[in-house]
């Protein structure tokens, strides 16, 4: 039964070498839509390009069916599978600075290694601006630990707080998902979509 | 070699979503980022000031092993497969990403910056894009969520200030 490695099928040795193969995967998709260049990006917050918005909303409804589905029929033990623990507001105020930095710096992490390996040199100038951030907040570390550990509310899912179940949460997600490209399809031809 | 378009967003989501529910099959955890980033960084200042990082309870948390950790050979992965596909493309050259209305060398002060605020950001939010707002998407996790939405609803609102940079 899945999760493979939480039921013991193998050893966290080879665990190392499946991260190696899935991040191989991952980087080749990143790639293969643009996100290593950071214009096309960007262009997304000007309503010029929405891949950004295409690829993540793709992303996340075929895995989160996926997880459903396998749990669903039996083959998956979702209690098992790792989820983010949510910490409220230190989430959303480092989703705002985050944003601000999308914006100005053009990537984020882990399109900007992508953008690195593929010659783009913002990118590399962003990866050191990105290990000069996390130095910094490092060393604020003692004096920024309330602010990181604000709205602690554990392992939640949106159908903890929201009272329904998982099926309704998922089918409220593939609805927006359908909105979102459409939006977004209807938005580039309004601003004026740009083939980069 | 000329370069290939880019492939469908669709296409490309869906290859990144399979990608995402293979790990969350094999090893019953998302796909991330920026903690590898946390690791190598740690390592650098581990280089200079050892005492200082183990002084530091933040950075101790990373120092030990920082290499030996499933994120940093995820992200190898990455380089690889960025690197590939770039490849098969005939994408991989020198350039700089940018807007027709910037130099270079101010597009390379921008990327520091934001990649500065944003470096302090993921760590502030325990998670990036992918570790956060992709991997807690999908699992439909309260905070990846909140955090997914802080960041679009921010990167609009500083658009405007910086649309020389991009068109």
């Amino acid at each position: 039964m899945a999760p493979f490695f939480k039921y013991g099928f193998f050893t966290e040795q080879t665990g190392l070498i499946i991260a190696l193969i899935l991040g191989v995967s991952f980087g080749f998709w990143l790639e293969r839509a643009g996100f290593g260049y950071s214009r096309k990006l960007a262009l997304q917050f000007y309503f010029k390009d929405m891949t950004v918005l295409n690829v993540m909303f793709t992303a996340i409804v075929v895995a989160m069916l996926g997880l459903l589905l396998f749990s669903l029929f039996g083959w998956l033990d979702i209690t098992k599978v790792y989820i983010n623990p949510t910490y409220l507001w230190a989430q959303l105020i480092g989703g705002l600075i985050l944003g601000v930095g999308f914006a100005i710096g053009g990537y984020c992490p882990g399109t900007s290694v992508v953008g690195a390996v593929t010659g783009h040199v913002d990118a590399y100038f962003f990866l050191g601006g990105a290990m000069f951030g996390m130095f910094v907040f490092g060393e604020m570390f003692p004096s920024l630990e309330g602010l990181y550990n604000w709205g602690a509310m554990g392992d939640v899912r949106l159908s903890d707080v929201f009272n329904v179940s998982s099926g309704v949460v998922a089918l409220a997600v593939v609805i927006l998902a359908i909105l979102f490209f459409l939006g977004g399809e209807w938005l580039e031809n309004k601003f004026g979509k740009e083939g980069v | 070699m000329k370069e290939k378009p880019y492939w469908s967003p669709y296409a490309s989501g869906l290859g990144l979503g399979i990608t995402l529910l293979l790990a969350f099959v094999l090893m019953g955890r998302g796909l991330g980022a920026s903690g590898a980033m946390m690791r190598f960084t740690t390592a650098l200042v581990d280089l200079f000031a050892h005492d200082h990082v183990m002084a530091n309870p933040y950075f101790a948390k990373y120092a030990e092993n920082p290499f030996s950790n499933w994120l940093v050979y995820e992200i190898l992965g990455v380089m690889i497969g960025g690197f590939l596909s770039g490849m098969l493309a005939g994408r991989n050259k020198w350039r700089t990403g940018r807007g027709p209305n910037i130099g270079k060398h101010k597009r390379w002060l921008y990327a520091f910056i934001g990649g500065a605020i944003m470096g302090f950001g993921a760590r502030l939010s325990r998670g990036c894009t992918s570790g956060l707002a992709l991997t807690g998407g999908a699992t439909l996790a309260v905070g990846g969520w909140v955090f997914m939405f802080a960041v679009f609803a921010a990167a609009y609102a500083t658009a405007y200030f910086v649309r020389k940079q991009w068109i």
